[in-house]
């Protein structure tokens, strides 16, 4: 079996401040195969941002931050890269995608030039026309019908919508391997994220994207992930396939999280408890779905 | 831009600005053209018509050895601006490029460059332009070298905060995980973005180093004769009030109009570039 696109073994974050060493993840694992879309969920400062940022290498440089654990992209450990090699590794074998499209998206520029940004990571000798070709079919993938006019446009003069169209676009411009999805959409209105998803989980299928979807909305999450890892508070609580982690929440955190979410029949906004014990229950695994034993140490 | 203009002409304190910018700049470039004395600028002597109240061809007067008042503000103009617009030209990219690194970076980059600035920024602006004069020669470049000095840690802390805040926006995380250099993400992607703040602070600014270049030159410090100065015109003529009123009173209207016009103009441009964001 080839190595996980992405596989993350015992890691563990602090930030040592004015108080000592605060601890942000205690120690968390969770991998994703090739072409696989693996949601980790969790409430406000569980870890899942930290964790993709990480991912990502942009933790390392900061000297507050204690990271031990492992870090593998497609076999690699990345611990063990250069700082260069990582940074070769950002925008052109992995990106991501953020929770408020148009802020993501410098209003000084226009989108083909941060198109051409974009692409010339991979090519740094590609020139503006031809990017503006190459950005002009990605555009049109998004289901966006005048790619020209989107590409003269500025974010601000574009609707939300449309601009997580085009970070979809732009991310998966450069045919990365790994797609870090840190809330997509969470600033946008309900049916504007719906398409985009939609249109996200096409592309991602198409390219064999692996994605890492983070969030905290179990109606998204349900509809796009094949697996699923809650996190609470810097530990993995439960995790196992979509269908059956929805259908049998096992783990106390995982309950509370599901009927946390609001029926759209009424009954008022439910009642959970702020914090119990119980939520520190050990981590649940379902059948079959555990982390895949004889990695190389 | 066109819009940007089309508001400030619309607002009569800001059109009210502009027109004083405007013959503030205008009659420093044309000042060959629109003086009736050119050759007053320099050291000229005519007692024969010295110390006179305004009357014509004099519409300012003259000065005590005989020079045309208007002739000789209106090439104070020239000097002012150039002296204001050099002043701007070094103190702003070598402020902002700091503040940049400072707010970007931060750590001990940010520690060092900010506490340096703070040390610029706890001298009295007056005091530390008038020791520098005192060791250096009293010249216009040297003029310029003390007003740069006091100038930029003023935009290296506007910049520090607009970077800080920048720094936070999704486009520098965006621009960050493609893998862009720090160079880039300061000077391509945060640097645009505080361009309207910047602008707005050196239209404000330009007012107020022709009004510290003439407070230097009050002192004794700035410019030296026979180079006519706004500032030195008053402190010259402050011993003849009330007397020879026009020596003082006319250097200084010209000091308010164009202090007051660059003033203006830099507020409707802070409104106007304020709103665009």
């Amino acid at each position: 079996m080839s190595a996980p696109t992405l596989l993350i073994r015992d890691l563990r974050l602090g930030f040592r401040g004015y108080s000592g060493l605060v601890e942000v993840l205690h120690g968390i694992s969770l991998h994703v195969a090739k072409g696989e879309r693996v949601a980790l969920v969790g409430e406000s400062g569980s870890g899942k941002s930290v964790t993709a940022r990480i991912v990502l290498g942009l933790l390392q440089n900061l000297k507050s931050a204690r990271i031990s654990g492992r870090v593998e992209f497609e076999g690699r450990d990345l611990s063990r890269l250069s700082g260069r090699e990582r940074h070769a590794l950002r925008g052109t074998r992995m990106s991501m995608i953020f929770q408020d499209p148009t802020s993501s998206l410098n209003p000084v520029y226009t989108i083909a030039t941060q198109f051409h940004e974009v692409l010339k990571r991979a090519e740094p000798r590609l020139d503006l026309a031809g990017a503006r070709r190459r950005a002009a079919v990605a555009l049109a993938d998004v289901a966006i019908t005048e790619p020209e006019r989107v590409l003269d446009s500025y974010s601000f003069q574009l609707s939300g919508g449309m601009n997580q169209r085009v970070m979809i676009a732009m991310a998966l411009a450069n045919e990365p391997s790994l797609l870090i999805a840190d809330e997509p959409g969470t600033a946008l209105d309900v049916t504007v994220q719906a398409q985009t998803l939609g249109l996200m989980r096409d592309l991602v299928a198409r390219h064999g994207t692996s994605v890492l979807f983070i969030s905290h909305n179990l109606g998204v999450v349900r509809e796009f992930a094949d697996r699923v890892y809650v996190i609470y508070k810097g530990r993995i609580a439960e995790q196992g396939p979509t269908a059956a982690l929805f259908e049998d929440p096992r783990h106390p955190y995982t309950r509370a999280l599901l009927s946390a979410v609001p029926r759209i029949t009424g009954g008022g906004i439910p009642e959970i408890e702020d914090a119990s014990e119980s939520y520190f229950a050990p981590l649940v695994v379902h059948e079959g779905y555990g982390e895949p034993e004889g990695v190389r140490p | 831009m066109k819009r940007t203009l089309s508001i400030l002409l619309r607002n009569p304190l800001s059109l009210l600005g502009l027109v004083l910018v405007g013959i503030v700049v205008l009659s420093a470039v044309f000042a060959d053209f629109i003086t009736p004395f050119p050759a007053h600028a320099g050291a000229v002597v005519d007692f024969a018509n010295f110390n006179k109240a305004p009357e014509w061809p004099y519409i300012m007067g003259t000065d005590l050895v005989g020079r045309d008042l208007f002739t000789r503000i209106v090439y104070a103009y020239r000097i002012s601006l150039i002296l204001g617009v050099v002043v701007l030209a070094l103190a702003v990219p070598v402020g902002v490029a700091i503040g940049l690194f400072a707010g970007y970076l931060g750590g001990w980059t940010e520690y060092l460059l900010m506490r340096l600035t703070d040390v610029f920024l706890s001298i009295p602006p007056l005091v530390l332009a008038m020791s520098m004069m005192g060791v250096l020669e009293p010249t216009l470049t040297n003029g310029m070298i003390a007003v740069t000095a006091m100038w930029w840690p003023w935009y290296t802390r506007l910049v520090y905060n607009l970077a800080r805040s920048e720094k936070e926006e999704g486009y520098v995380l965006a621009a960050e995980i493609i893998g862009a250099s720090r160079l880039h993400v300061m000077f391509r992607e945060i640097l645009p973005n505080c361009v309207p703040s910047i602008v707005t602070k050196m239209t404000l600014d330009l007012g107020f180093v022709i009004l510290i270049a003439s407070s230097l030159s009050f002192l004794g410090l700035g410019v030296q004769p026979p180079t006519p100065d706004l500032g030195s015109m008053v402190a010259d003529g402050a011993k003849y009030l009330p007397d020879s009123w026009w020596l003082t009173v006319f250097p200084g209207l010209a000091i308010l109009v164009a202090v007051f016009g660059f003033n203006l103009v830099g507020d409707a441009l802070r409104e106007v570039l304020g709103a665009e964001q």
